[in-house]
């Protein structure tokens, strides 16, 4: 069984930024596994604009914010293996992988990053009604479509769910000719950026229907008309209000889900708030030596927050293949509470962490004009005013090594009236 | 004098400043609102002549993929987006395409170029 010092799981923004972390911080011995054809993830399909402002000071697309990581990646001299499926992880850090050059193959790894991205919720996980005709796609399908493989998925189109991949492709298919009608949100206000609904609906007068939802879907053998209605504060639609719209396609961009099958697999436990693994300071699971990062981890708004958590994991990484986290010391736990739904790391231990931690979180609902606050042991350490917090924008908050002592118990973010 | 206030979005970066724009005659007189200097930068060039950064795809032949990324730069004027769309749907390269390639110079009169925003390796 070949050996390596650090394996990487997926060429994603994530796994680039972890290796190239690790890399810089002294592992010589990386590889990074990826299942696709090209490296880059999901990136390479993200054709618009608006990556890297954090980063680099400016805005690049998809494929040259991920062109950016990739140059540094080959200057480094770091391995990526195309074409590589990774079938099984173990907690001993063994690799079941498979490819067409080298068929079943089993890798050892001192420590792996877990950087697998995320997945869309499918029609299957909404209730929707309705036969199963062509037509229906989540928005990124229908994005690899028109941008990877030069495929027009349809003319009249309806988008169900405001998050920013379907306001993108509201966009997107737009300016390729199709007639996009409307998009219909469930929740009474978007969980896209702002500058999303202003560039990608207003500039082109598609509506946004705000506490909408499909009911329907008509058509045997391809989507002829969805149904849509207006939703009560139950989130239940209220009879009266239906409309059928005429269409042939029906998007949908309702959510995205951690892909953590192989984490499970090893034993790491996940949170059943944020999908991904529970991790401490390091950003390391609870399965010494293996760490996540990127959307693997809890769904991000932005790139480029992806590729400086992953450098923090791969660095971490190297850390550990070096020995230094072995005695960590007790776990501080971090919680979120009154409409802060979860952050990440959940739990910080003293002894190891570094002169600072990023800690993210997100808020449950929109708030207007509130106050974030942390808390340690009862006592208020932060309090910032707010003009608005929004459930699809991360917060965070950097927490010092001097705010914690050896006997803090605990870590509260909240989110305050006064 | 005609004065005029326009309330604006900034789409300059994730933040989305809400951002007030105080116009006499036409001419921007105030900026209240935006948080950095690119906020400033969009709402005085938006309230005047809005431009917007197109991104999309132009048909390639004899490379690994049928299409290849591109980007028009600089921005193009708003009015004048669909026109590109024209001009890129109506567009042919051949593989290899690599990142920067101008592939349409002063794309429908717009004085910008349509350039390559991915490389596109030959078939």
């Amino acid at each position: 069984m070949s050996v390596h010092d650090l394996i990487v799981i997926g060429a994603g923004p994530a796994g680039l930024a972890a290796a190239i972390a690790a890399k810089e911080a002294g592992v010589d011995d990386i590889l990074v596994l990826e299942r696709d054809s090209v490296p880059g993830g999901i990136l390479n399909q993200c054709i618009h604009n608006g990556f890297g402002l954090h980063t680099f000071q400016e805005e690049l697309t998809g494929p040259e914010y991920a062109g950016r990581f990739l140059k540094k990646a080959e200057e480094l001299g770091i391995a990526i293996r195309l074409n590589t499926m990774v079938l099984d992880l173990s907690k001993d850090k063994v690799l079941t992988v498979t490819s067409r050059e080298n068929g079943l193959e089993q890798l050892q790894a001192k420590a792996v990053v877990l950087a697998m991205g995320c997945r869309e919720r499918p029609r299957g996980a909404l209730n929707i009604p309705g036969y199963r005709p062509a037509g229906i796609y989540s928005a990124g399908t229908a994005q690899r479509l028109v941008n990877i493989e030069g495929f027009m998925p349809g003319k009249e189109v309806v988008i169900l769910g405001s998050g920013d991949i379907g306001l993108i492709m509201a966009r997107r298919m737009t300016l390729e000719g199709a007639h996009v009608k409307c998009v219909a949100e469930l929740l009474p206000y978007s969980g896209g950026l702002k500058r999303n609904i202003v560039q990608c609906l207003h500039d082109y007068n598609i509506p946004l229907k705000l506490s909408h939802t499909v009911i329907d879907i008509l058509g045997r053998e391809r989507v002829e008309g969805v149904t849509i209605a207006q939703v009560g504060p139950d989130r239940k639609p209220v009879p009266g209000t239906e409309e059928t719209i005429p269409c042939d396609t029906l998007l949908l961009s309702v959510g995205l889900l951690p892909e953590n099958e192989l984490s499970e697999n090893a034993g790491v436990e996940l949170s059943p708030i944020t999908g991904g693994p529970v991790v401490n300071e390091s950003l390391e699971t609870g399965v010494p030596g293996i760490f996540a990062c990127g959307n693997v981890l809890h769904v991000h708004d932005l790139v480029d927050y992806v590729s400086e958590e992953a450098g923090r994991a791969g660095a971490n990484a190297a850390r550990y293949i070096r020995g230094e986290l072995t005695e960590p010391g007790d776990a501080v736990p971090l919680r979120g509470k009154n409409g802060v739904r979860y952050t990440v790391p959940q739990s910080i231990r003293p002894a190891v962490m570094p002169e600072e931690v990023v800690v993210r979180f997100r808020v449950a609902e929109p708030y207007y004009d509130r106050y974030l606050s942390v808390y340690v042991d009862g006592e208020r350490i932060s309090h910032r005013k707010k003009q608005i917090v929004a459930p699809g924008e991360m917060e965070q908050f950097t927490l010092r090594r001097s705010q914690l002592g050896p006997d803090t118990r605990e870590v509260i973010f909240c989110v305050e009236d006064q | 004098m005609e004065t005029k206030t326009m309330n604006l979005t900034c789409i300059r970066c994730p933040m989305g400043c809400s951002i007030r724009v105080e116009l006499a005659d036409g001419a921007v007189t105030s900026v209240t609102g935006n948080t950095c200097r690119r906020g400033e930068e969009y709402a005085r060039t938006e309230a005047v002549a809005p431009v917007r950064t197109v991104t999309s795809t132009v048909k390639a032949r004899g490379g690994v993929r049928p299409v290849v990324a591109v980007k028009a730069v600089p921005d193009v004027p708003k009015q004048s987006i669909f026109a590109v769309m024209d001009a890129i749907r109506a567009a042919k390269v051949c593989a290899p395409v690599h990142i920067g390639d101008v592939l349409i110079a002063d794309v429908a009169g717009t004085g910008s170029n349509v350039v390559a925003s991915a490389d596109l390796a030959k078939a």
